[in-house]
């Protein structure tokens, strides 16, 4: 961890009013949720769907996505990098720091909103709240590892992370079994799955295999990052 | 005291032909028209646009396949639906597309370098816009086209009542176009970041449509209709859809929409207002760019 890229990294991505638009997202799922329990329309059924569609299926895997490659792939894009490159700073350890910095905006813009969202639609009922905050945590993480190597290995991140995240995962996991078992969102949902005791959530994937892949994901994204951050070819801006 | 005096130092003005407004126009445009797909660009940047475009046109040709071998006119794909059911392509088209045209020029700080040139504010944004529409409108309406040629070639029953549906799901098509691609520009052209403009534009699509969606959800649940459809209106595809449903005539391929034609007219009115207010904006927005 290199603090003062951190605080570069964190400068880039809340400066100006990109905060605001981070900030847009998950005000959203907020005030749906309180205008559900304002309106009575608050029973478990629709909580989790709430959660489940809103917070882990649209909300994370866009979070996740614009932190995961806003850390570094602007800098990439316009050459900025070479200025962290050239300084004596191991490599795995600007990767490292850069996607620190992406969970811990993916945590406070995500994983704190579903949180409150949690507790606004259902309280302390079933263990939902903790347990869709814990399945947002660890689904953020892998997301972030993810987009963060793709930032590094593609320009067109951003459209590939949404091909991924918007196709993969939603469209083709509605017509077939085996891609909806291939996805982060439904090993996160398998986590919440073992963590609530709710029945409307359902997840394809068991528990363990879940944890295994999770972790995988998340190790193999960070090692190929900084693996291909070793040999970046850095070319001019477009 | 001194005596201030003007040289003549020799500048020759331009006395050749001027090509007028309407040129500049269509240069602006065409260029927007190319950019939108990359052409004139690195591969780099053609990757992304084809690759959603043959994705686009997929559904249709399986579709004409089917037909085909089956013989089952009703395997082909609703015209006016096509849009509705590929929103998640067209809508990352936009996003990866719109950041393209809008927000480069106010990345690298170009945008006086246009209007020191005899380029007015409205036509430049105007340009922008009416060149994302015509991307959107190729990008949706080549694949509606494939799919009447192939209900064509395959005899599909009915041809004339095929060919009034092909003609209103094209003018969908076109409204579905100015729609999305308005609303595209302007996000993108507040949010001038790489990969920031894809990411917000992409974000008010789906947080728009799982919103409504959710509600929809809840609304039917409940057999409340009339609410179910009129919150359609926030979300866009939902909201052309329902102009396409009440006003031209198609069946509905969204969840729900508003009763009557009172729905459709309101409809149309709130794209036509999201059309014009987002040219005011974007005229504004570019207005002030060109100024520093």
């Amino acid at each position: 961890m290199n603090a003062t890229i951190a605080v570069i990294t964190f400068r880039a991505m809340l400066g100006r009013r990109r905060a605001l638009l981070l900030l847009a997202l998950p005000l959203v799922l907020l005030v749906l949720s309180v205008v559900l329990r304002v309106t009575d329309n608050n029973d478990i059924d629709i909580s989790a769907d709430v959660l489940q569609r809103f917070g882990l299926a649209t909300l994370l895997p866009l979070l996740a996505l614009i932190a995961g490659t806003g850390v570094i792939g602007p800098e990439i894009d316009d050459g900025q990098i070479m200025y962290v490159l050239t300084k004596p700073i191991p490599r795995q350890v600007i990767v490292l720091t850069k996607l620190a910095v992406a969970i811990v905006l993916v945590a406070a813009f995500a994983v704190v909103p579903v949180l409150m969202s949690g507790i606004v639609l259902q309280g302390t009922t079933a263990g939902m709240a903790p347990a869709f905050t814990v399945g947002v945590l660890v689904g953020g993480v892998a997301y972030s590892a993810v987009f963060v190597a793709l930032a590094v290995l593609s320009r067109n991140a951003v459209t590939i992370g949404l091909l991924y995240a918007l196709v993969w995962e939603t469209l083709l996991g509605n017509f077939a079994p085996g891609a909806k078992s291939a996805s982060i969102q439904q090993w996160a949902l398998s986590v919440v799955d073992a963590l609530t005791s709710a029945s409307p959530v359902k997840s394809t994937v068991d528990l363990p295999v879940a944890i295994a892949l999770l972790v995988a994901v998340t190790a193999a994204g960070t090692l190929l990052a900084a693996y291909r951050l070793r040999s970046l070819p850095v070319a001019s801006a477009e | 005291m001194t005596t201030s005096t003007i040289h003549d130092i020799g500048y020759r003005h331009y006395d050749g032909r001027r090509n007028g407004r309407a040129y500049v126009l269509r240069s602006l445009y065409v260029h927007n028209v190319r950019a939108a797909f990359g052409l004139g660009r690195p591969a780099r940047a053609k990757v992304m646009p084809f690759l959603l475009a043959a994705i686009m046109l997929l559904p249709a040709a399986g579709s004409v396949a089917v037909v085909a071998v089956t013989d089952q006119a009703d395997a082909l794909m609703r015209y006016s639906s096509y849009a509705t059911v590929l929103q998640v392509i067209i809508a990352i088209f936009l996003a990866t597309q719109a950041p393209v045209l809008a927000s480069r020029e106010l990345r690298f700080h170009v945008v006086p370098l246009y209007f020191s040139r005899p380029v007015g504010h409205l036509d430049f944004v105007l340009a922008k816009v009416a060149a994302m529409t015509t991307a959107l409108f190729a990008l949706i309406a080549v694949p509606v086209t494939v799919l009447y040629v192939g209900g064509l070639v395959t005899k599909v029953p009915d041809s004339t009542a095929q060919l009034g549906r092909y003609l209103a799901a094209l003018v969908g098509c076109a409204l579905f176009a100015v729609v999305l691609a308005s609303i595209g520009m302007v996000v993108a052209a507040f949010t001038p970041r790489r990969g920031f403009g894809v990411a917000a534009v992409i974000a008010v699509f789906m947080l728009s449509s799982t919103f409504v969606l959710i509600i929809q959800g809840i609304a039917e649940a409940r057999t409340n209709f009339t609410l179910s459809g009129w919150v359609g209106l926030f979300a866009p595809f939902n909201l052309v859809d329902i102009v396409q449903v009440r006003l031209l005539g198609a069946e509905k391929s969204a969840v729900q929409v508003p009763p009557g034609v009172g729905g459709g007219v309101v409809a149309l009115a709130l794209c036509a207002a999201i059309v014009l207010g987002s040219i005011a904006v974007l005229y504004r927005r570019f207005r002030k760019a060109g100024l520093s």
